[in-house]
């Protein structure tokens, strides 16, 4: 692979909505609250909706990973590419995506952005760039790779962002990308969302080197850590990490935050002791980003509970739109087995006979 | 080389205490129990795999093992399928018998490498010098409201790929005894569990004496034609006999395969000569599946006992689908009495 492409474009970010007052430092902030809770109510009430069975399958949400999802997402510019992995719901949304859309794919609704077949752990959007939550572990590192080499091949200052979990760190996929990335100089970000446990075990009992930004030295990538409940910290390390993408040296950087519930909506995360219980009460990155901004006067007691209110009642008009979408008909079960048409493709409907029965046969007739 | 004696049939678990045996088990428990009862037995049987040890694994099938047998003998692995398997390869080189749990039916594939590749392969490639004592547990099929990779039923590659044996069971009793066997058998063996019938119950008697690993089951006796299935596919095909049993006075006979590879289709070919008619029900799409191969069989085997072609009831060709349309991809009873119906009107 040639080396890339010399000119290196300022960071702008900020994509999505930007507040009125997102120029300042203090107004950033605001506008990171403000997205954060947003997203927080969101997975509440999908963690409900799950439990009232109106979502199936798994759900996985992206509680007390707020601060990093909203920080790495102002981080892309419009025109990147993200990948992540099931636990995406919050980067749907933090990418512009509508939240109506998000959730009627949740419930698995024929407006949802995979028109109902993708489910909480498969969306997709290209006008957004979101180029899929993945269902399984490691899935999208090689698929992020491949598109950060077509824009490598094509000619471009796009990057790619691929997000994963801590136990993808474990998997082949994870060395395999990280190795041609770095020979090829490609243009990618792989962004490792450290929570500590994958499901139940933890990253020291999982990983040889659990400082899982330091597994970048393998392949002499770049890497940083940062604090994940920071998210102005986790928007400038991102930042750095794309512009260095964009230069042809891809990036591993970690962000560590804390996983608030169990790994999916059904995991009652009985692994935990009563004291990494409680120590989540004081790694909840909401809570704590509104009480700094209360302290230094950024946001008044009425302000965080209009934000709250917003972003409650955002989310039932998401939930509104979803339950008012109808369910994918069972006649479209075979679209898109293959693109085109394809000959003697089996295009049967449920019921139908796999074969219609052979003709009976003529006995006695002519030979 | 450490030479792993060959055994032939598991004894009764524990001191064959049947006063401490739970009358009625779920699948899930009687699992728990075989692999305790393996592990009891032999100290060289190890269990790895992901969340398995102090989680208890997903479907908390070695829950407690852990806690009673040590963390050197039921190990939380790292996320890493093919790793997984590939140490279990090593360890059953040296004389062990590892027992891998895979999280999902669908996460086996980044292990198909290892599997295909090496497990299928090394008794064959060193002309039985290495022995592969490896079970693979595989919680397989849909029905619980999963999607894609966690919904799928895989058994086909594997029953397609010589050297490994592939097996299903369907009820607590084959639970129990078919993983005490599988453990003691010195060839790698997928073993598939149907998840969504984890919980089903049945009373487990630990003294009785189990049937053969390889042999397919007459579960329900009858002329008017034969269902063969294995897997979940099993109480639906149960239940639709019934049912046919009641509103139509059909009498079905009901085989679950339980070993998919090699096939036990002798009782199968008995009870065809018999009906005349049968239908081969699995969740797995049908295209070149074990269902296909059992057709291809049964004909050859009893052409002119058949009464009908051969009826394939099974998963649709698409992917997985998404969990609001699973039930009208999964074959239910109503599409096994249509497939009896089809082929009673041939």
């Amino acid at each position: 692979m040639a080396k890339r492409r010399p000119t290196v474009r300022e960071p702008r970010g900020q994509h999505g909505p930007a507040g009125e007052d997102a120029a300042t430092d203090g107004g950033q902030r605001r506008e990171f609250y403000r997205r954060m809770v947003f997203i927080r109510r969101f997975e509440e009430r999908a963690a409900r909706a799950y439990t009232q069975a109106e979502i199936g399958g798994y759900c996985h949400l992206n509680l007390g990973e707020e601060a990093t999802v909203v920080g790495l997402m102002s981080a892309l510019e419009q025109t990147d590419y993200l990948f992540t992995n099931y636990r995406e719901h919050g980067y749907a949304l933090a990418r512009g995506v509508a939240a109506g859309r998000v959730m009627a794919e949740l419930y698995g609704r024929r407006d949802g952005v995979s028109k109902g077949w993708g489910g909480s752990m498969h969306l997709f959007d290209g006008n957004a760039r979101l180029l899929g939550g993945y269902g399984i572990v490691g899935g999208q590192l090689p698929l992020a790779t491949g598109a950060a080499l077509a824009i490598d091949y094509r000619g471009g200052d796009e990057a790619v962002a691929c997000v994963m979990g801590d136990g993808t760190t474990n998997i082949g996929a994870f060395h395999e990308s990280l190795n041609i990335a770095a020979l090829w100089n490609l243009p990618v970000v792989y962004v490792v969302v450290n929570n500590g446990l994958g499901m139940g075990t933890t990253v020291e009992k999982a990983s040889g080197e659990p400082e899982l930004h330091r597994k970048a030295a393998s392949y002499r990538m770049s890497s940083a850590r940062v604090d994940g409940n920071d998210p102005v910290a986790v928007r400038e390390a991102m930042l750095s990490a794309l512009a260095s993408a964009r230069s042809g040296r891809p990036f591993l950087l970690e962000a560590v935050s804390s996983r608030l519930k169990g790994h999916s909506v059904v995991d009652p995360a009985k692994y935990r002791t009563r004291e990494e219980v409680e120590a989540l009460r004081t790694s909840d990155p909401v809570a704590a980003l509104a009480f700094r901004l209360r302290d230094e006067g950024e946001l008044t007691d009425e302000a965080i509970a209009e934000i709250d209110a917003e972003a409650t009642s955002a989310v039932a008009a998401a939930v509104a739109f979803a339950e008012a979408s109808p369910a994918p008909s069972v006649d479209t079960l075979f679209d898109y087995t293959y693109a085109t048409p394809v000959p003697n493709d089996s295009r049967r409907l449920p019921g139908q006979p796999l074969f219609e029965p052979a003709p009976l046969p003529r006995i006695g007739a002519d030979r | 080389m450490t030479e792993v004696d060959a055994r032939s049939r598991p004894r009764p678990a524990d001191g064959s205490d049947p006063g401490q045996a739970p009358s009625k088990v779920t699948i899930g428990k009687a699992l728990n129990l075989g692999l305790r009862a393996a592990m009891e037995r032999d100290p060289k049987v190890i269990l790895m795999g992901e969340d398995i040890g102090r989680l208890g694994g997903v479907f908390r099938i070695t829950d407690g093992l852990q806690k009673d047998f040590g963390e050197q003998r039921v190990l939380d692995t790292p996320l890493a399928e093919s790793g997984i398997v590939g140490a279990a390869i090593g360890l059953a080189i040296r004389g062990y018998r590892p027992v891998c749990e895979i999280q999902f039916d669908g996460f086996i594939f980044p292990a198909f490498d290892q599997i295909v590749s090496q497990l299928a392969k090394l008794n064959y490639r060193s002309q039985g010098r290495i022995r592969m004592p490896v079970v693979i547990r595989v919680p397989f099929g849909g029905g619980i409201g999963a999607v894609e990779h966690h919904s799928e039923s895989p058994e086909s590659y594997f029953a397609h790929t010589a050297g490994l044996k592939v097996v299903a069971c369907s009820n607590p009793v084959d639970a129990y005894w078919m993983i005490q066997q599988a453990i003691e058998s010195d060839e790698p063996v997928l073993f598939f569990e149907p998840k969504r019938r984890y919980h089903e119950k049945a009373e487990l008697d630990l003294t009785a004496t189990p049937v053969p690993l390889h042999s397919s089951r007459v579960l329900r006796r009858g002329g008017t034609a034969t269902i063969a299935c294995y897997g979940p596919m099993v109480k639906t095909c149960l239940e639709a006999a019934e049912s046919a049993a009641e509103q139509e006075g059909h009498d079905l006979e009901v085989i679950d395969l339980r070993t998919l590879s090699p096939l036990d289709l002798e009782p199968v070919h008995e009870s065809v000569r018999r009906t005349g008619r049968l239908v081969v029900a699995s969740e797995a799409p049908g295209e070149s599946s074990i269902a296909s191969e059992i057709a291809a069989r049964v004909q050859q085997e009893c052409f002119y006992s058949l009464e009908a072609p051969v009826v394939r009831v099974t998963g649709f060709d698409t992917p997985y689908p998404p969990s609001k349309l699973e039930e009208e991809y999964l074959p239910d009873l109503d599409r096994v009495l249509h497939a009896v119906e089809q082929s009673l009107g041939w």
